[in-house]
């Protein structure tokens, strides 16, 4: 049997065997978790805003984010956030809470390989690319307005 | 009335861009670093094309709360800086608007795993 051919049967045979994620349930489900860990990031913002009227609107946001990222860290730590994102797929993995999952979750993973070259080196394996990318673009986009 | 209409936008489309996340990862694949970045790109591209702005101004947390916000927060702090600063504020604007969340992230993620154990996942 010649390579191209067996490649494409091992191709299929990995194919058959990578787990589907069903279209329709999963679909509704990241809709709904979606939704309600974006409507707690409003109920936060509204609480923080009544307790003190007089901080500015970007204060508020970076608060809010500030407290999403704790509490999905420590849902990350004690092994709940897993439990969620193993049925909500996207919609844990959208929100910033998912950035800080993606943080955490590593971190722990790799602990035992030490602290510097474990939790530290993999602490950024997903984050990392997001910060590369998103400080890049946000440079050109500032370069850009500077000669607007 | 009026909080209940804005958390209803904010549940409608929140949900909506994770839904969309979800249908990136049924049709193409990919891992979810992939899409993360994605998203913080379309949020960059959102905040430069002012077209956040107008989604923000009815879905609030809706938008802000999906990577998305990362991403425009980015963008919008490195065209503030470099009208104020110019050059300088090309480099230091958007890391500078979100680093609130970076080192947050950092700092509980440090010390969260010093404190747990990672639990052998059951499959």
């Amino acid at each position: 049997m010649d390579y191209t051919k067996r490649n494409i049967k091992y191709n299929e045979y990995v194919n058959s065997k990578i787990p589907k994620t069903r279209s329709w349930p999963s679909l509704f489900y990241a809709f709904i978790v979606g939704g309600l860990i974006c409507m707690i990031g409003q109920g936060i913002g509204d609480g923080i805003r009544a307790i003190w009227p007089d901080l500015a609107g970007n204060a508020v946001s970076n608060y809010v984010s500030i407290i999403l990222i704790f509490i999905a860290s420590f849902l990350t730590g004690i092994g709940v956030y897993d439990r969620i994102g193993a049925f909500a797929g996207a919609g844990s993995i959208v929100p910033i809470t998912g950035f800080s999952n993606s943080i955490t979750s590593p971190a722990m993973d790799f602990k035992n390989e030490g602290i510097i070259f474990g939790l530290c080196v993999k602490m950024f394996s997903i984050a990392g690319p997001v910060i590369v990318i998103g400080v890049l673009s946000s440079a050109i986009v500032g370069l850009i307005y500077l000669f607007l | 009335m009026e909080t209940f209409l804005t958390y209803l936008y904010v549940f409608l489309v929140g949900g909506f861009v994770c839904m969309l996340g979800q249908i990136l990862v049924i049709k193409t694949s990919l891992t979810s670093a992939r899409i993360l970045v994605s998203f913080v790109l379309l949020g960059v591209i959102l905040e430069a094309t002012t077209l956040y702005d107008y989604i923000y101004s009815f879905a609030k947390s809706g938008i802000s709360v999906p990577i998305i916000g990362f991403g425009a927060s980015l963008a919008k702090g490195a065209i503030l800086a470099s009208k104020t600063k110019g050059v300088l504020g090309v480099f230091t604007g958007g890391l500078e608007a979100t680093a609130g969340g970076i080192t947050a992230a950092v700092i509980f993620a440090f010390v969260f795993a010093l404190i747990f154990k990672a639990k052998t996942k059951k499959s």
